[in-house]
């Protein structure tokens, strides 16, 4: 309920922050919108000694385009996601994903960056971040480094980032004319996390599938791509049975979870039936 | 002549509510708003083990933090504890064991409280707890009732596991089954279950003399103060307990707790103010809990369906320790399972257990939602049976409107009901013929996502309850209430209740009977409650009692204020009392020629007292303690429509209809909305919560985020509705709080079990989560493709 | 101690807190605003809920260190003069019973209304999906909201 003590700054630069956090140690931790963190801090799961707030940073807010990508900041809530017209354009799976995050209190602080290094395979981003193919960019105290997605979750609750790094944004490569997308979340009840769920990315050409991308969410101790599932979709016809037929390996190498919201083998089916789901919705049949 | 306006009947007035201006702005008076000058924060460091023996506990790191004023363990309190209080000991031979406020020698369940620090602020508070040494040895957990009658169990106390053991019996239950041409035997869980108030428990206690006061967020100020005089000795007239504005109930908040009694003597021990307010994980792990049955259900028919005998047998999981009234819990479900049935011969008993859990004790229907379910559930099972229609089978059985008053196999007199009515209405507003018609299409079809369409047809036994009926049932206390009105010299009435609304809205029915009986503006009343200072008297609120109880005590202190001023208003009006008549607020003298009084001025005179008769004193107060003779017994029929989406197991509830009958309404919305509530919480049991620990004996659901409480996101809009038949009480009012919860489980559960029966599946264990149906079908259709019988049971066995 | 400046219902405030402080806290023990209750620790139930800055928060998912220089609004500010068409509608409509979760429901449903002025039910419910009540099953608190966007609520 009540926090462990900690000490607190809020750096006025992104320099600064880099130098805060690196100053800090293992003990320092970036808080932004604080949406996971606080409940930790609460159940006094995780006892930081030094609070290094980048809420006030501009730069790390925005979505700009540049050239066939988007660019946007860590800072950016999801709530943002979900109303900003250029990720509608371009790259729409995260804003109908995030839109789906915890309830509308929570979207209005929480950010993409903070759901990114969390790193909570449960969580609904990073499986979408990892279905898009971002890149993360990162700060520390040796300048910047650019990460790609499928790179930056190494294990539950572990992201590639280095202690004194800060995540500052994502390039997301823009989705081109032919893409559909879709996110598919199953959970028990409106609040819960994903029991497990789907982001999937499909390319149509004509009558059939060019390409299929898939994130899963909960399927294992990091997001997971669905890599035999794509496969078997990319040629297949743009067609709900072909298309769930396809997702039939959907949980081929993942290792899910056994909790109480579902046993693993309730899990992998689920991904199979959900797969299917969102790849149908993705290609619009 | 003055005209007289006829006032209409507040009786069955939509009035909205008089408690809202507070609540909604903001103004209210939770016990953790409470701040007294010099109050310190208590905070409670808790076993992390089920069951061990405490080695030791070290409290010097935490006295060395600032701001900690002191710091105690178990020891500190051996000699003055006594034991929390067990007020329903069922049978004479109840294995009761010692329940210490805080743990001393030995932890009985995760959460039992070790030691205690009082610090500045509740900050500091945390911080000490946090180095408090405290070693355990841990013993081996006792989880699972079942095993716990074992010889080879580990044993939760020295005396054994086993509590009590409670049978009833009528009829020649032999003769019911023999030969008989259907027999049923079902097997049902009860999961454990949280109730989680929204508002977290508080406690703030000051005492100056001797002179305590003690505030909670409780259901039971009266039998608090009580219950807390007999265990610590201090003087009852030298406490005060209040319950301020609390938030909810549902029986969670009908206890006698370890923190209000470590208060109370903290603040002896000190001499400072203290306060303690529950985290909701804390709350999780050592608010009671609810339900925890195994229930083996036997029912015995005739070839048309009618029932001839019914034979319970239940294992019921007291947890580590009897509370209030953990025992009595199930047993208030005993007269329950024959239901609205009639039958030649009935059985049941049941067998309290313990475990290395936390207590179970009341929550929202206590003991009448699990035999409901269990009832209405094996009578789904019998109309598959015979393959009759369910409602068909249930109207094959239940009593005939004709026949109230009737007395059941239970030896219950039900007062009034009109079954026939309900469902009449029920069916209609379902369209409920529709609906099966378009379940069978869908069924010949083989769609994926199937309709299922529940039954529940419940009646329960409320307005707890006549005294001697609780007396002869070894509870310890009376079913009475308490109710006194003050008509002040302004004609303005001050009602003091000896109920304890904790958002039931009593300050409003209240004013609105009173307003009926004494003729007085509703806006003239002012209910007052809580606090025993004010309210001297009382027996408190739960078991949908106010109303049933508690609203007849209003009428008969309201019966003595009239005679009083009836005895005044003849001498003013010169006229004998005979000849005077009481109405719409007025007295008049039927020989007078139109001279009139009204109440108002006969509350004036009495107060100036200059011409009242000799011999009456200058009074119209007047109090009444009113003990019901019976039970109420409100019914109703719900009808539930599931889909049931076969490949990922979602259910989702796509129409909801109660038709309740709880007799002549006082408030329609705040029935209503007891209907609104009771259904959420039945129909949260059906489908999301259930209180898990794991295999050490660990609360697993310790938070919301686990804890499946449902939002409205999650519930389908209620289409409601009533019939009326009057209790035998003159207002005619049963009670309705926990109703919508009795009736709401087995509705949905029937209906998801009505959506799978193609499939073979007759049960699925609650809560239904998507896993639980998706299993159960992969089950059957596994038992369907091996061309074994399709029986699909689910055995319960508590697993997800 | 960090120093913040948050203005209350209107009213600035400035005071040295403790960084680990949750405004929830803040606002109920320093401030004295106890309008707003707290009821679980893990962000679930909304009885919290406050706007900051416009929109709402759970305020105890936000230290009160985060809260320097916003404008934050409880239950105690929303009448003004006379109430909020949401107090006027809950109250009407009975979307209430021991009232712990209105002044988070009320917030929630404002920022709501804000959000989408002409809610359905379906719309409704889910915009509130991050607000427990145990008391209403929700019925009466649906159609208070439906009501006060009726009356045309603008936040």
């Amino acid at each position: 309920m009540i926090p462990a003590k900690f000490d607190y700054i809020r750096p006025g630069s992104l320099e600064a922050a880099v130098r805060a956090l690196a100053d800090g140690g293992d003990d320092a931790k970036i808080i932004a919108g604080g949406q996971s963190l606080l409940p930790l801090l609460r159940l006094r799961l995780a006892y930081p000694e030094l609070l290094v707030d980048i809420g006030g940073l501009p730069e790390l807010r925005g979505v700009t385009i540049a050239g066939d990508c988007l660019l946007i900041g860590a800072r950016t809530t999801h709530y943002q996601l979900v109303h900003d017209p250029l990720i509608a354009e371009h790259c729409g799976l995260l804003a109908q994903a995030a839109s789906t995050v915890a309830d509308p209190a929570v979207r209005h602080r929480g950010t993409l960056g903070g759901s990114l290094v969390h790193g909570d395979p449960a969580g609904d981003l990073p499986a979408v971040a990892l279905a898009l193919d971002v890149t993360l960019i990162a700060r520390g105290p040796g300048g910047e480094r650019e990460i790609a997605a499928r790179d930056f979750f190494v294990d539950y609750l572990t992201t590639a980032l280095d202690p004194a790094e800060i995540l500052t944004g994502i390039r997301v490569p823009t989705l081109g004319p032919g893409w559909g997308y879709r996110y598919e979340k199953f959970h028990r009840t409106a609040q819960a996390w994903a029991t497990v769920g789907v982001a999937a990315l499909v390319r149509r050409s004509n009558g059939t599938v060019a390409e299929a991308r898939i994130g899963l969410t909960n399927m294992g101790p990091v997001p997971v791509r669905a890599a035999a599932a794509e496969r078997a979709a990319a040629g297949a016809q743009a067609s709900r049975d072909a298309l769930h037929a396809a997702a039939a390996s959907a949980d081929e190498g993942t290792e899910p979870p056994a909790d109480l919201h579902g046993a693993p083998d309730y899990r992998r089916h689920l991904a199979r039936v959900l797969t299917g789901r969102a790849l149908a919705a993705a290609a619009g049949v | 002549m003055t005209a007289q306006t006829e006032v209409p009947a507040e009786l069955g007035q939509a009035r909205l509510r008089k408690e809202d201006a507070r609540l909604i702005t903001g103004q209210t008076n939770w016990t953790d708003n409470i701040r007294l000058p010099g109050m310190l924060h208590m905070a409670f460091l808790r076993s992390p083990y089920a069951h061990a023996k405490i080695t030791r506990v070290d409290v010097s790191a935490a006295l060395q933090l600032p701001g900690v004023v002191a710091a105690y363990s178990g020891a500190d309190f051996a000699d003055e504890q006594g034991s929390l209080p067990c007020a329903w000991p069922v049978t004479p031979d109840i294995v009761m064991p010692a329940h210490p406020a805080m743990a001393v020698d030995e932890v009985r369940y995760v959460g039992e409280a070790v030691a205690v620090v009082i610090a500045r602020d509740r900050y500091v508070a945390a911080d000490a707890l946090a180095v408090i040494d405290a070693d355990y040895q841990p013993l081996p957990p006792v989880l699972d009732i079942r095993e716990a009658l074992n010889e080879s169990s580990p044993k939760v106390h020295e005396a054994g596991n086993k509590s009590f053991e409670w049978t009833f019996a009528n009829g020649d239950l032999d003769a019911a089954f023999r030969d008989a041409p259907v027999v049923l035997e079902r097997n049902y869980r009860q999961q454990r279950l949280i109730p989680a108030a929204m508002e977290p428990r508080s406690v703030v206690c000051s005492g100056v003399g001797g002179e305590y006061t003690l505030w909670s967020s409780t259901q039971i100020p009266h039998v608090l103060r009580f219950l807390l005089a007999a265990i610590t000795g201090i003087g009852e007239q030298n406490l005060r307990v209040i319950a301020p504005d609390v938030g909810g109930g549902f029986g969670s908040k009908l206890q006698v707790t370890a923190e209000e009694e470590l208060a109370l003597l903290i603040t002896r021990k000190l001499g400072r103010p203290v306060k303690w307010t529950e985290s909701r994980s804390e709350g999780n792990m050592t608010v009671h809990h609810g339900r925890d049955q195994w229930q083996r259900i036997r029912i015995a028919a005739d070839t048309d369906g009618r029932i001839r005998g019914l034979a319970v047998d239940l294992l019921a999981d007291m947890g580590a320790y009897l509370m209030l009234v953990t025992p009595g819990v199930p047993l208030l479900g005993a007269f329950m399972f024959p239901a609205i049935y009639k039958m030649d011969a009935y059985s049941f008993r049941c067998t309290g257990v313990f475990t290395t859990k936390m207590p179970t004790d009341a929550y929202r229907g206590a003991g009448r939602p699990e035999a409901t379910f269990a009832i209405e559930r094996i009578m789904d099972e019998l109309a598959t049976e015979l393959g009759v229609d369910p409602l068909e089978v249930r109207e094959r059985n239940w009593i005939k409107h004709e026949e109230f008053p009737y007395t059941t196999i239970c030896g219950l007199t039900y007062d009034s009901g009109n079954y026939e009515a309900a469902t009449a209405k029920a069916k209609e507003l379902f369209g409920y013929d529709e609906l099966r018609r378009e379940q069978a299409e869908r069924n010949a079809r083989g769609d994926s996502v199937r309709l299922g369409i529940g039954v529940s047809t419940f009646t329960e036994m409320c307005g707890l309850a006549p005294s001697r009926v609780l007396g002869s049932l070894a509870y310890g206390a009376g079913g009475w209430e308490h109710a006194s009105i003050r008509m002040l010299p302004t004609g303005k009435v001050e009602v003091v209740t000896g109920s304890s609304a904790h958002g039931q809205g009593h300050e409003t029915a209240w004013s609105q009977i009173v307003a009926d009986q004494l003729g007085v503006p509703f806006e003239d009343i002012r209910v007052l409650h809580g606090d025993t200072q004010v309210s001297p008297k009382g027996m408190d609120t739960y078991g949908s009692r106010s109303l049933a109880v508690g609203g007849m005590a209003l009428v008969s202190a309201c019966d003595k204020v009239i005679e009083k001023a009836k005895i005044i208003a003849s001498a003013l009006l010169e006229a004998p009392p005979e000849d005077v008549d009481f109405s719409g607020g007025v007295f008049r003298s039927r020989s007078g020629a139109g001279a009139s009084k009204t109440i108002q001025e006969i509350a004036l005179a009495t107060f100036a007292a200059h011409n009242l008769p000799d011999g009456v004193e200058p009074s119209l107060d007047s109090d009444a303690t009113y003990d019901p003779d019976n039970f109420s017994f409100p019914h109703g029929t719900h009808l539930c429509a599931t889909e049931v989406d076969t490949q990922t197991g979602m259910v989702t509830i796509r129409s909801y209809v109660a038709v309740d009958d709880v007799g002549k309404v006082v408030n329609p919305l705040i029935v209503e909305g007891q209907v609104h509530g009771g259904l959420a919480q039945g129909i949260a049991q059906a489908l999301y919560e259930e209180a898990v620990y794991d295999d050490a004996g660990n609360l697993v659901t310790t938070t919301l985020a686990d804890y499946l409480v449902p939002s409205a996101a999650d519930l389908p809009s209620y289409v409601t509705s009533r019939t009326e038949s009057p209790a035998a009480n003159r207002l005619g009012v049963k009670g309705v709080g926990e109703a919508g919860t009795i009736a709401s489980t087995p509705a949905v559960v029937n209906a998801i079990v009505d959506a799978l029966r193609p499939f073979g599946i007759r049960d699925i264990v609650m809560p239904c989560t998507p896993e639980r149906v998706w299993r159960a079908i992969q089950t059957a259709q596994g038992e369907a493709q091996k061309g074994a019988p399709q029986s699909g049971a689910q055995e319960g066995n508590g697993a997800a | 101690m960090t120093q913040i400046n948050v203005t209350v219902d209107g009213v600035s405030y400035v005071d040295e807190v403790e960084p680990r402080l949750l405004l929830v806290h803040y606002l109920r023990e320093v401030v004295g605003k106890t309008g707003t209750p707290i009821g679980c620790d893990t962000s679930n139930c909304g009885a919290c809920t406050v706007l900051m800055d416009g929109v709402s928060v759970k305020s105890c998912s936000v230290l009160a260190v985060q809260a320097e220089g916003a404008e934050i609004t409880t239950i105690e500010g929303l009448a003004n003069g006379e109430w909020h068409p949401l107090q006027r509608a809950f109250h009407e409509e009975h979307a209430l019973q021991c009232g712990y979760c209105t002044p988070g429901m009320i917030l929630a449903a404002a920022d709501l209304l804000r959000e989408n002025p002409h809610p359905t039910s379906q719309e409704i419910r889910e915009g509130l999906e991050g607000n427990l009540c145990r008391c209403t099953g929700y019925e009466n608190i649906v159609r208070a909201v439906r009501r006060a966007a009726e009356t045309g609520v603008s936040q």
